[in-house]
């Protein structure tokens, strides 16, 4: 059976259940049985219908071991499915299941958690240290973020879909290819003008102390850059401050 | 004098459902990043009435989840619930109070590194649960991949509604008992913690963008504005 038609409802339920694909995520199938369970809506429309012979065999097949981002997953499942409603044959879809996690999960990882997250939190930042009201701060951040990670899930069912076991094809768009660099200049930029003007109203009162702080904040930072791999900054915090405030109480 | 240390539990069952929903948001459903602190903390905040000092906790933890990401099988720290744990011990202060921001933050500091270890913990019960299903998985059974699924889902947030009422329950006669005794004035906490989060958050962004081209120079564009306007409005 070749097929080109996914109905809306099939889509939408894909969609949702895309959305808990690591819902049960583990060290030894990974998001694997979050592939299956986001899969299933589009395998009922397999010969036989749910708990046909069809159906069982692709829902083993991909319950198994899979690795991606957990966005760019939605073009493994645009695919896979795809794949499975032409009637690919099974040794074909269990190679690009082997060979598709790799680059799904590092193009994934420098756009968003390298890139959008990073830029987003940051213009929330640069909010809050405006002045922003609370509502607005937490708007900012969350539509902008959401616009960036909703259209990637949806763009990647949508693709995925329509390339099937040519995803690479997909995998080509400049977005994917370009947008790293230019993502992480861009929170190079809203950060650093961020950074200061955040902790400007953070200090409040503190201001006074201001020289201190700069210099602790630059000597910190060059330590923390300096020790990068060895020491994460957040566990050495909990030190700081714990020595800092035992320190003030028994002295 | 000692100061009254008994708190109220049932007040922070609100909270603590506030903390599950956030909880499950860092990895399980729906990634939508309403788990980040500038959220988190601001939500917890506005649920006792003082949204601007849970938005200032949630800035001062952002700097902190900046370093953080979460990147595949890493281990990180899980910000959701240890937000929502900074943002309440933050709104529950009065303004102008000594440490108050320092304490908070150190409470959801441990809180996050306790949760990421509970992450932990969850995905090795998930992996020893997906083999007890296996049976039903290998049969091609689309019950026990949905079953399975769903209860991943809901043991993630009963573990992030418990870690936010327990470290709650822990954190609040902590906090109340360290405010009686600070001696610091309030100008050098908050310079501590700010210099602190900002060293940070710093670094963190230095390493996220440094291994691009030109990034560093961006970086410093950004950071001259930054100063510049800081100034201005200081």
């Amino acid at each position: 059976m070749s097929t080109s038609y996914l109905p809306l409802t099939t889509r939408a339920a894909m969609l949702l259940r895309m959305l808990g694909i690591q819902g049960v995520w583990n060290y030894e199938t990974m998001m694997g049985n979050g592939i299956a369970f986001a899969m299933e809506p589009a395998l009922r429309l397999l010969p036989g219908g749910r708990g046909g012979d069809a159906y069982r065999a692709a829902m083993t097949r991909h319950s198994g071991y899979f690795n991606a981002h957990p966005y760019l997953a939605a073009l493994a499942v645009g695919a896979l499915s795809r794949a499975e409603l032409d009637g690919v044959p099974a040794e074909q879809i269990e190679r690009f299941r082997v060979a598709a996690p790799g680059p799904l999960g590092s193009v994934g990882d420098r756009l968003i958690w390298a890139g959008w997250l990073p830029l987003c939190s940051a213009l929330a930042l640069l909010g809050y240290g405006l002045g922003l009201s609370p509502a607005s701060v937490v708007l900012l951040f969350l539509v902008s973020y959401n616009v960036g990670h909703v259209g990637l899930r949806v763009w990647g069912l949508q693709a995925g879909w329509r390339e099937g076991l040519r995803m690479a094809h997909a995998l080509g768009n400049p977005v994917l290819r370009n947008g790293p660099p230019h993502l992480a200049r861009a929170t190079a930029f809203v950060a650093g003008i961020a950074l200061p003007v955040a902790a400007q109203a953070l200090l409040g009162e503190g201001r006074v102390l201001l020289g201190g702080v700069l210099l602790a904040v630059t000597v910190g930072a060059l330590l923390l850059t300096r020790l990068a791999g060895k020491f994460e900054g957040w566990r050495l915090a909990i030190y700081v401050l714990a020595v800092f405030i035992l320190y003030s109480v028994v002295r | 004098m000692m100061p009254e240390l008994a708190v109220d539990l049932l007040a922070f069952v609100p909270l603590a459902v506030l903390g599950a929903v956030l909880g499950l948001d860092v990895v399980s459903f729906p990634q939508a990043m309403i788990s980040r602190p500038i959220v988190a903390a601001t939500l917890a905040g506005a649920m006792l009435g003082h949204p601007l000092r849970g938005l200032a906790m949630g800035a001062a933890l952002e700097f902190f989840a900046l370093e953080s990401m979460p990147f595949g099988a890493s281990r990180y720290p899980e910000w959701g619930s240890a937000s929502v744990v900074g943002g309440s011990l933050f709104a529950l202060t009065p303004d102008g109070t000594p440490a108050a921001m320092a304490l908070a933050v150190l409470s959801a500091l441990v809180t996050a590194q306790v949760g990421g270890l509970s992450m932990v913990a969850l995905r090795r019960w998930n992996a020893q649960w997906a083999r007890r299903q296996q049976a039903g998985i290998a049969r091609g059974s689309g019950n026990a991949v949905v079953g399975l699924q769903l209860a991943g889902m809901s043991v993630d947030l009963l573990r992030g509604g418990l870690l936010t009422f327990l470290a709650l329950a822990v954190f609040e006669p902590l906090r109340i008992a360290v405010l009686a005794t600070f001696t610091f004035p309030g100008t050098l906490s908050r310079a501590v913690v700010v210099s602190t989060a900002s060293a940070v958050g710093l670094a963190a962004i230095w390493k996220v963008t440094a291994s691009t081209p030109g990034a560093r120079w961006w970086l410093a564009g950004g950071l001259l504005l930054g100063f510049a306007l800081a100034g201005g409005l200081g």
